[in-house]
């Protein structure tokens, strides 16, 4: 599986793709690899403002939960409601399909803090990847 | 006794495979300051027929509901447990397991699960049930905890008429958890919970809960507490008595959220207090903020049904810390009586036996209410048991008819000061005619 | 052959009957003067019409899909799956204790109260502790009391205490039951030798900290050898010590958890003192307390006065009542009939028996399986299929769902959690030599079967009535109740 080049990613393995003013954010494909079959996704309600840090939703697989948190500050405009019916998305495509919600960016400096594709390729060497 | 299949040369075998002299090596890592130096000072052992006299012993100095006709209910019933219920409990298979960890070896406990669930959402009318909570008691407190986690609320309203020790439990989980408990009160005439009072404190409360019927035998009007409660943003709690739901109608129908209860009537010896059953049902909203285990129906690979403990995340063993509650071991093996009773009971019996407890239990009160010094507690309707005020007070009343081999009913004085003289009459199909007849008679000498 | 059974609904058939009652013998009256016609249920629960025999039959052949200690070695680890002796199931159902109402009048329960008065003295011996409550159903309801007595004794001298230390190897239910008292939970880390880190300990324990939970011997079958150390590092900051019993089964008659610090206690009647587990349950926690915190346990309490038993509800800093009644009252009579049946010394035995077992088990399964402490283990142990994995891709999960195969339950999976590819074996002292050494060969020859045919161990298991599962399906859409088509 490959990494966008243009996104960004946290040590806790969630993604931000900015688009303008918006940016996606969902769980990497490292990510869904570890979990496994995910078979249901907690996601924010529209309109909720976020800090960067901050959980924003859940995902469970059979056997593990998972906090996610959020790689930038914001408001939530909109988010995944597919993925409450087909939670397995995120393990299809997680980097496309699979996103967890969109948020406009506070403090776009903010992105600045986390990795880009090669930072988050050495780190997924350490962890064995 | 000794259950212990190793022999002394057996045991000189492992100490060798280990390496070792002495059974004492294994044991070195327990510090010499915290050692037990004594033997355990306890009764010494016995043989198993030695045991079975000394229990026989025990057994024997208290006074079995055989000898007694008993009127007392109050959160226990005597109703009959047909002897299908014990066989099946006695199947090994199904008692010396544990919680189905593997289910292709659990298949079993599993399924007997599934079909206990679909029972209680059946009785009930709602969407989801689990696999049991270990009494009524702790099914509504462990209910009152998720609503005011669901509705982000501290405050938990519970009615007045609900069993003492229910209220008493839901006090002490409320106080681990930091949450206030309000409590309404019944009026005075009617035995039913206060309206007025309900409506002045169910605003910004988590969540209502109430009996039905109350610990007064006394039907609630549960649909006007249904409308209250969500008019105002919380949930409402039933706990209900399974076998009144043959005649009364399922609390879904009147917007439960959550309905919980004592299984104990289902199937489950009264055993001075336990193991008993909590049952525990909710909306399909509120799947996912259950306690404890949920059995599901899949597939396996070969495409056969079968079935599976689901909704995992929920649980400790895997949310810890974040898990909706602490529950691990349940009380399966009464879960499964109460399947057994249910099935043996069936569509046609539930209807007929909650019928019979409840025709016999009026028959009874026409009966006593009609004696000069016996009234009626109460104005409201109910079920299988009803409250009597008592002219010479309740403890002359149980003491005179307990020389007659009668117990008359629960003093409800020992948790309602103002009901002093308030006897709780419990009457189930076990009681015939005859027997209430003598209850009558008894009660007359006296007035 | 096994065959897969129909649900009892599937059973059903219209107007088919097993109950019978006793006759109506009251004039009837109108149902509609009886009750509210709004409150009259309208539609029937769809439960299932079948006959007698159709019970008896369903039942009996879904209990056959099942496996259970009466059937085959069950090393379950932190469950001590032990032999549950048929004369306790004998005892625990005499009409005396089964058909005893729990209001009766305490002159009619005098036994019942004999027994609970006796039963408490004998956990308190066994624990060190000075009064003991068996309200508590299970060992997680028992942790919920400790904490809550733990809360109390802590707000009545004025402090307010937020946390509570648990070790990483604890079971799920020590902070789910912090929790559920409010508290805040600290995660320290074992030491090398499995152990708690005292240095960790040291840091992070502070006046803040309301209590350490701690299971000793650990879940990974190791005995705390610094807990006197531990004990004082808590003390010292005005902390208290809980101990989950959980693997009480080790160390019965050699240390008791009062003498080694402990100021609260809970016993898993269902592991240690051998009632059986029922499917799931019922179990039983109870919890006891050194002196100076009894007046905090629930009521009421089982007293005597010198000739008769009596409840006493007269504790004015309980606080108050966690279950219904007493307790499990018939799972305490087979843990009492239990307790007599062994004495002293047969517990001790017990100790002994269930420890040897467990090292002997251990050092047996070493060709194949790796150690992550090597050390003597007590009642259970932890082994891990490293170099099974590294070089066949098999895992703890194939080598347990083969084991079914082979007619063993599979031990205790990916817990403690501490260890990858956690294989938590606990035998108990109920196993002969011939079962355990049954138990190394059929070990060692799924190893073998690893190496030379993966994916024979992978796809396992292969003869049991039903093969691997689907639990993400089950979880995505929860089918958790049948309906009438």
């Amino acid at each position: 599986m490959t990494y966008p080049m243009e996104f960004k990613y946290t040590k806790d393995h969630e993604y931000i793709n900015v688009q303008g003013s918006e940016a996606y954010v969902g769980l990497s494909n490292y990510a869904q690899d570890q979990l496994g079959d995910i078979v249901f996704v907690e996601l924010p309600e529209v309109g909720r403002v976020i800090k960067q840090g901050e959980v924003f939703g859940v995902v469970e697989s059979v056997k593990a939960v998972s906090d996610c948190y959020a790689p930038a500050g914001g408001t939530v405009v909109r988010v995944n409601e597919r993925l409450l019916d087909e939670p397995d998305l995120i393990n299809k495509d997680p980097h496309g399909e699979g996103w967890m919600m969109v948020i406009e960016l506070a403090d776009p400096s903010e992105l600045d803090e986390l990795m880009d594709i090669n930072a988050y390729r050495r780190l997924l060497e350490e962890v064995g990847h | 006794m000794n259950f212990i299949p190793n022999t002394e040369r057996d045991r000189q075998r492992m100490l060798e495979a280990i390496g070792i002299r002495s059974i004492e090596e294994l044991f070195e890592d327990i510090p010499d300051i915290v050692r037990l130096k004594r033997e355990l000072d306890l009764p010494r052992a016995m043989s198993e027929s030695e045991l079975y006299s000394h229990m026989v012993g025990l057994a024997g100095a208290n006074s079995s509901f055989h000898e007694y006709v008993s009127f007392l209910g109050a959160g226990a019933y005597d109703h009959y447990i047909p002897a299908v219920v014990q066989h099946v409990l006695g199947r090994s298979e199904f008692y010396t397991a544990y919680t189905p960890y593997q289910p292709e070896v659990s298949q079993a406990v599993l399924q007997s699960i599934y079909e206990y669930q679909t029972m209680i959402c059946e009785l009930t009318g709602m969407d989801v049930s689990n696999a049991s909570m270990y009494d009524g008691a702790t099914a509504m407190a462990e209910a009152a905890m998720i609503a005011c986690g669901q509705t982000r609320r501290k405050k938990i309203v519970v009615a007045r008429s609900v069993h003492p020790e229910y209220r008493a439990v839901i006090h002490t989980y409320a106080r681990g958890a930091d949450l206030e408990v309000v409590e309404v009160d019944f009026q005075k005439d009617s035995g039913q919970v206060c309206g007025s009072g309900l409506a002045g404190q169910v605003p910004g409360a988590g969540c209502v809960l109430v009996q039905q019927p109350n610990f007064f035998g006394c039907i609630e009007d549960v649909q006007s507490i249904g409308n209250l409660a969500r008019q105002h943003g919380a949930l409402f709690v039933v706990a209900v008595d399974p076998l009144s739901l043959g005649v009364l109608r399922p609390p879904a129908s009147y917007g439960a959220d959550m309905v919980v209860g004592e299984g104990q009537p289902l199937g489950v010896p009264m055993s001075f207090g336990g193991p008993y059953l909590g049952f525990f049902a909710v909306t399909e909203k509120l799947m996912r903020r259950i306690p404890g285990r949920v059995v599901g129906a899949t597939v396996d690979v070969r495409g056969q049904r079968g079935f599976v403990l689901t909704l995992q995340t929920r649980e400790q063993h895997i949310r810890r810390e974040k898990a909706t509650s602490n529950i691990c071991s349940n009380e399966a093996l009464c879960a499964l009586a109460a399947t057994v009773y249910l099935s043996w009971l069936g569509k046609e019996g539930i209807q007929d036996l909650a019928r019979h407890c409840l025709q016999k239990a009026a028959y009874a009160r026409d009966r006593i209410t009609s004696l000069d010094g016996y009234q009626r507690a109460f104005s409201a309707p109910h079920f299988k048991e009803f409250a009597v005020r008592c002219q010479v007070g309740t403890g002359r009343v149980l003491d005179e008819l307990l020389k007659k081999k009668i117990i008359a009913g629960y003093p409800l004085g020992r948790d309602y000061p103002e009901l002093d003289d308030v006897l709780l009459i419990s009457v189930t199909e076990k009681r015939s005619r005859g027997q209430i007849d003598a209850l009558v008679s008894g009660l007359e000498g006296l007035a | 052959m096994k065959r897969l059974e129909p649900l009892i609904f599937e059973l059903s058939s219209p107007g088919r009957r097993a109950y019978s009652l006793p006759a109506l013998d009251v004039p009837e009256q109108d149902l509609g003067q009886l009750l509210p016609a709004g409150e009259l249920r309208q539609v029937p629960a769809e439960l299932p019409e079948v006959s007698e025999v159709d019970v008896v039959r369903h039942f009996t052949r879904l209990s056959q899909l099942n496996h259970g200690v009466d059937i085959g070695f069950y090393p379950l680890g932190s469950c001590t799956m032990k032999y549950n002796p048929k004369i306790n199931e004998v005892v625990a159902g005499l009409p005396g204790f089964a058909n005893l109402h729990p209001y009766v009048p305490e002159s009619m329960a005098q036994g019942a109260l004999q027994l609970l008065y006796e039963i408490e003295q004998y956990l308190c011996e066994i624990g060190g502790m000075a009064r003991a409550t068996l309200q508590p159903a299970a060992g997680a309801h028992g942790e919920l009391t400790g904490l809550l007595i733990i809360k109390a004794y802590h707000q009545a001298r004025g402090e307010r205490r937020t946390k509570v230390i648990i070790p990483d190897s604890a079971h799920g239910t020590n902070p789910a039951s912090a929790v559920m008292v409010g508290m805040e939970t600290v995660e320290v880390k074992s030491d090398h030798r499995g152990g708690v880190d005292v240095e960790v300990l040291r840091r992070v324990m502070d006046e803040s900290v309301s209590c350490l939970m701690l299971t000793n011997p650990n879940t990974l079958g190791l005995f705390d050898e610094n807990i006197h150390v531990i004990a004082d590092i808590v003390h010292q900051k005005g902390g208290l010590l809980y101990y989950d019993g959980a693997n009480a089964n080790a160390i019965m008659g050699y240390a008791r958890p009062g003498d080694t610090g402990f100021d609260v206690v809970h016993f898993n009647l269902h592991k240690t003192f051998a009632t059986p587990h029922g499917g799931g349950g019922p179990g039983s926690g109870p919890v006891g307390v050194r002196e100076d915190l009894v007046k905090y346990l629930p009521v009421p309490l089982v007293d005597f006065d010198g000739q008769r038993y009596l409840l006493n509800y007269d504790l004015p800093d309980t606080i108050g009542r966690v279950k219904l009644y007493y307790g499990n009252f018939s799972t305490i009579i087979k843990a009492y009939a239990y307790i007599r049946a062994m004495g002293p010394d047969g517990l001790k035995k017990v100790s002994e028996n269930a420890v040897l077992n467990a090292n002997y088990l251990m050092r047996k399964l070493l060709e194949h399986y790796d150690l992550p402490y090597d050390r003597h283990c007590k009642h259970e142990f932890v082994v891990k299929p490293g170099r099974i994995k590294e070089k066949t891709g098999v895992r703890t999960l194939d080598i347990s769902k083969r084991l079914l195969d082979y007619g063993v339950h599979p031990p205790t999976n990916y817990f403690p959690l501490i260890v990858e590819e956690a294989l938590m074996i606990e035998p108990t002292e109920t196993e002969s030599i011939e079962t355990l050494d049954y138990f190394v060969e059929t070990m060692n020859q799924i190893a073998r079967e690893a190496y030379a045919d993966p994916e024979r161990v992978k796809t396992a298991p292969h003869t049991t009535v039903v093969g691997r599962l689907d639990e993400a399906t089950a979880a995505r859409r929860p089918v958790v109740r049948w309906k009438k088509e």
